[in-house]
């Protein structure tokens, strides 16, 4: 061994000392100096779920309200808001929770409110309730006509265009925009109170369509096909949708 | 400082590491065992896409409960609306985003809905896999977290995330992202966007548990996925997802 | 406020649909730096070891050159990454706790042992007799530098120096797959993120590789046209013209894994080459198409061609060289740009297309990455005063 470092060039040597004096710095502060929560990644891991568990709450969850607020839930709970949670209107309600009477959570009493799941939007699903806030009442805050809580419309809905809109505006600007909804679709008087345990009519025969379509019909002005020859074995609104212009 | 000096205060640092290292384990331990035990529950998200009526009271919600910052654009999650017309045409914006007037002409329209999205707390998640000091990691009970204090802000995650899930907190110039809201769930409370959805077309789950809101879910849909080929094993759950989406 | 305005500006530039966290790119000019500055060195270091370890004798005035030009910009390539970092001080914790699955995390540790174990030893062996003679005939403060930067060695005898070229050898060796690993790396950094298809590409890390070798080159041969006039030396032409060879095959090659790769994504034409087809079209035109593929290779190319195939006069090759040169650097630095920049412009919804505004002041604006891209020249020149690269002899020309 002796020999090996005699032998080595001082150059060398030099090089070894420098770099091994490195290596034992580096040993030294990594071993003993630095404390373990900087190095080890269970610790770091377990104290940053610490202070991410201790973080504020904002939304008291709606079991909560209940407690205090003994009404409201009761109206709700037979009404269309029923799955709507309280802090869905009234916002969040962590801080009135720990201090009920100095803290008091929002009620949105403006039509603005409202609007963000009511005003009409087409691409919200078919059958969602949603009017025109511009020709709906203007201006009178929506809950003169409807309680939140328990939000069912003043009059039942005449017309079909209240929670099937998108399909109303469709058909509106279609062929079929002067017939009326009940020509093709028979709904039972419940079926506006309770939308999907009473489920109105679809037509279900080609027949139905050709009372209209198919050569010889009395309708004048319905463009005319042969039934017979025509579309194969599928139902008319396989291909035709019928709220539109006639295409898919 | 000579020599004595610098001895006692290296001797303070050693001790006092060691004794900081040791509460930190030991408050985690009396946390866990007496209250909340992260071994025995595993959370999954379900949405049901034709339940979203696009109110966007989750996206608000998330700001006020996370403290999201105000700049307009990032969102712990987000609701994108899709529009598909009859020429195959797919436009898609982000909710209450500032876009020009869309006007849309209902007879054009082939199929047309709104999209939540949030972070899909992979199981083989690429943000963890990338991140250089293991600053954000998962938890036992399924959810991927950030450690604020030890990220560096390398955006590295953000840049592995193919959801667009992550962002950087300009103020903590760190990484961030939805927790689904972790701070609740050990109180046994639901993640906000979940509480104030109206319509319940979010549905939060322990995967652990015997009976959870995610049983008739994933019973009764056909379930779908982001981007699955990319195996990230996303436990954010879509039914009715139109191919449309990525 | 200004943040929101920002985004409001930003917002107006965004074609089609993008993930609302997309609006702001993450990584910026300072990230288009780095691997330009990081392939400098790996491609200043293969050229070095051409001379060591291949023997390729005509290119020896270039080899101290190389080695310094790779320390120069060595020394400089963690600035622009501590920079962009959202949180510079804590980024000692890549040492403490890495995350052995990152790619990233190995940074620090492949940059030590590559700026340690085979730069600064490799250069230390190369120049030890020189500093030993040099501080003994100089004074003052330039006397003790040498000194230290020889470990205060004194042995200059024929066997010690023999012991210093084979030790050159050896680590030399050791030092081309360490270059590799160096840019490589950081091609695996981006070729490994399945999330950005872009980026995604096993060929990812060679191309890096290959483009940091041709960028090396082309700058050594940069340098050595410059600093030798300035030192009224001769250019040895031999030397240059192999150095351009040199450059030429490696061009080729980098070129032909470049068509390979676009060829390929446009034959199998995946999800997402609508979006990238966009964004080359639009947002990355002028810096694809143009920078990097017309200036920055198919024109050096050329020229490099007309050079071989027509014997020109040793003037008009000198031009022609620095003139490629220079491409070459504009071209691979729109390279980074184009990976780095061009990955964040399109959303992973592949539905629409982002900006990129680059700010002029600021921690990651376009002043520092001009800084950042100075100094290593400046540091360079201190370096080549303190160690001369070229004897006084050996100006005089060939």
């Amino acid at each position: 061994m002796k020999d090996f470092f005699k032998k080595l060039p001082e150059q060398a040597v030099r090089v070894a000392v420098v770099f091994l004096v490195f290596v034992a710095v580096v040993f030294v502060i990594r071993q003993f100096i630095i404390p373990p929560e900087m190095k080890e990644p269970a610790l770091q891991q377990a104290s940053s779920m610490e202070r991410e568990v201790a973080k504020e709450i904002q939304y008291a969850g709606a079991q909560i309200c209940e407690q205090c607020h003994e009404k409201e839930p009761q109206i709700k709970k037979i009404g269309y808001h029923r799955n709507l949670s309280c802090e869905s209107c009234h916002g969040a309600a962590q801080k009135h929770v720990e201090n009920p009477t100095e803290v008091k959570p929002t009620s949105p009493k403006k039509r603005d409110y409202c609007a963000y799941c009511h005003k009409y939007n087409s691409s919200r699903p078919t059958g969602f309730p949603q009017i025109n806030p511009d020709t709906h009442n203007p201006r009178k805050p929506c809950i003169t006509c409807h309680n939140p809580h328990n939000p069912k419309p003043p009059t039942t809905p005449r017309s079909c265009a209240a929670c099937h809109a998108q399909i109303e505006r469709a058909k509106a600007a279609s062929y079929h925009a002067l017939i009326a909804c009940s020509v093709c679709h028979t709904a039972p008087e419940k079926h506006k109170t309770s939308p999907r345990t009473v489920i109105p009519t679809k037509p279900d025969k080609r027949e139905f369509c050709g009372k209209c379509h198919d050569k010889g019909s009395p309708r004048k002005g319905a463009p005319t096909v042969d039934m017979a020859a025509h579309g194969e074995k599928y139902v008319c609104w396989q291909c035709h949708y019928p709220h539109t212009l006639g295409g898919i | 400082m000579d020599r004595r000096d610098f001895l006692k205060h290296l001797g303070w640092v050693i001790s006092s590491g060691g004794i900081l290292g040791g509460l930190s384990a030991d408050a985690w331990a009396k946390m866990l065992n007496k209250t909340y035990d992260t071994t025995k529950h595993y959370y999954g998200m379900g949405i049901d896409i034709d339940k979203c009526i696009g109110c966007g009271r989750c996206m608000q919600a998330c700001k006020t409960e996370n403290a999201v910052p105000a700049v307009p654009y990032y969102f712990r999650t987000w609701v994108e609306r899709y529009v598909i017309k009859t020429d195959r045409t797919v436009s898609v914006n982000t909710l209450n985003s500032d876009e020009p007037g869309d006007v849309l002409v209902e007879k054009d329209v082939l199929r047309s809905f709104f999209v939540p999205k949030l972070c899909n707390q992979c199981d083989h998640p690429p943000c963890v896999q990338v991140c250089p000091v293991g600053a954000t990691f998962k938890t036992d009970d399924g959810v991927i977290l950030v450690d604020s204090k030890r990220c560096i802000g390398c955006r590295y995650c953000i840049q592995a995330c193919p959801y667009g899930a992550r962002y950087l907190n300009p103020e903590t110039r760190v990484a961030d992202k939805c927790t689904f809201c972790y701070h609740r769930l050990v109180k046994g409370l639901l993640p906000v966007c979940v509480e104030v959805c109206p319509k319940q077309a979010r549905v939060f789950g322990d995967m652990k548990s015997i009976a959870s809101p995610l049983g008739r879910f994933t019973r009764m849909n056909k379930i779908h996925v982001l981007k699955p080929s990319l195996n990230t094993d996303p436990k954010v759950y879509y039914a009715n997802l139109d191919g449309e989406v990525n | 406020m200004e943040a929101a305005q920002n985004f409001m500006e930003l917002s107006k530039q965004v074609v089609g649909f993008i993930y609302p966290n997309e609006i702001d790119i993450q990584w910026s000019i300072l990230i288009v730096v780095y691997p330009y500055i990081t392939g400098l060195v790996a491609g200043a270091f293969i050229l070095a070891s051409l001379v060591k370890v291949f023997n390729v004798k005509e290119l020896q005035p270039t080899y101290r050159l190389a080695m310094l030009t790779a320390l120069a910009f060595m020394l400089i390539a963690p600035l622009p990454l501590q920079l962009h970092l959202g949180r510079p001080e804590r980024s000692y914790e890549m040492f403490m706790t890495p995350n052995l699955t990152s790619a990233m995390a190995m940074f620090g540790f492949v940059y030590l042992w590559y700026l340690m174990l085979v730069l600064l030893l490799e250069i230390y062996f190369e120049y030890r007799r020189d500093m030993i003679v040099w501080s003994s005939e100089s004074t003052g403060p330039k006397k003790w530098a040498l000194k230290l930067l020889s470990l205060f060695s004194t042995d200059i005898s024929e066997k010690a120096v023999a012991f210093d070229k084979k030790t050159v050898k050896i680590i030399t060796i050791i030092g081309i797959p360490s270059a590799f690993l160096l840019h490589g790396y950081v091609g695996f950094i981006f070729g490994s993120i399945k999330a950005n298809p872009w980026w995604s590409s096993v060929m990812m890390p060679v191309v890096f590789l290959f483009s940091a070798i041709v960028s090396g080159i082309a700058m050594v041969m940069l340098l050595y046209m410059i600093i030798i006039p300035l030192r009224d030396g001769k250019i040895d032409m031999k030397c240059l013209d192999r150095v351009a060879s040199f450059l030429f095959y490696a061009v080729i090659v980098d070129f032909s894994i470049e068509v390979l790769d676009f060829i390929h994504r446009l034959y199998e034409s995946e999800e997402s080459i609508k979006i990238l087809s966009q964004l080359v079209e639009t947002k990355l035109f002028m810096s694809l198409v143009v920078l990097q593929i017309l200036l920055g290779m198919l024109l050096p190319l050329g020229i490099m061609v007309v050079i071989k195939v027509f014997r020109l006069q040793e003037e008009v090759r000198k031009l022609l060289y620095f003139v490629c040169g220079l491409l070459i650097q504009l071209g691979i630095f729109s390279t980074r740009w184009n990976v780095v920049i061009g990955g964040q412009l399109f959303s992973k919804s592949f539905r629409g297309l982002t900006t990129y505004k680059m700010e002029l002041m600021g921690i990651e604006g376009f002043l520092v990455a001009l800084a950042l891209l100075i100094i290593p020249f400046v540091i360079l020149s201190i370096l080549i005063k303190l160690l001369p690269p070229w004897k006084k002899g050996e100006l005089a020309g060939s």
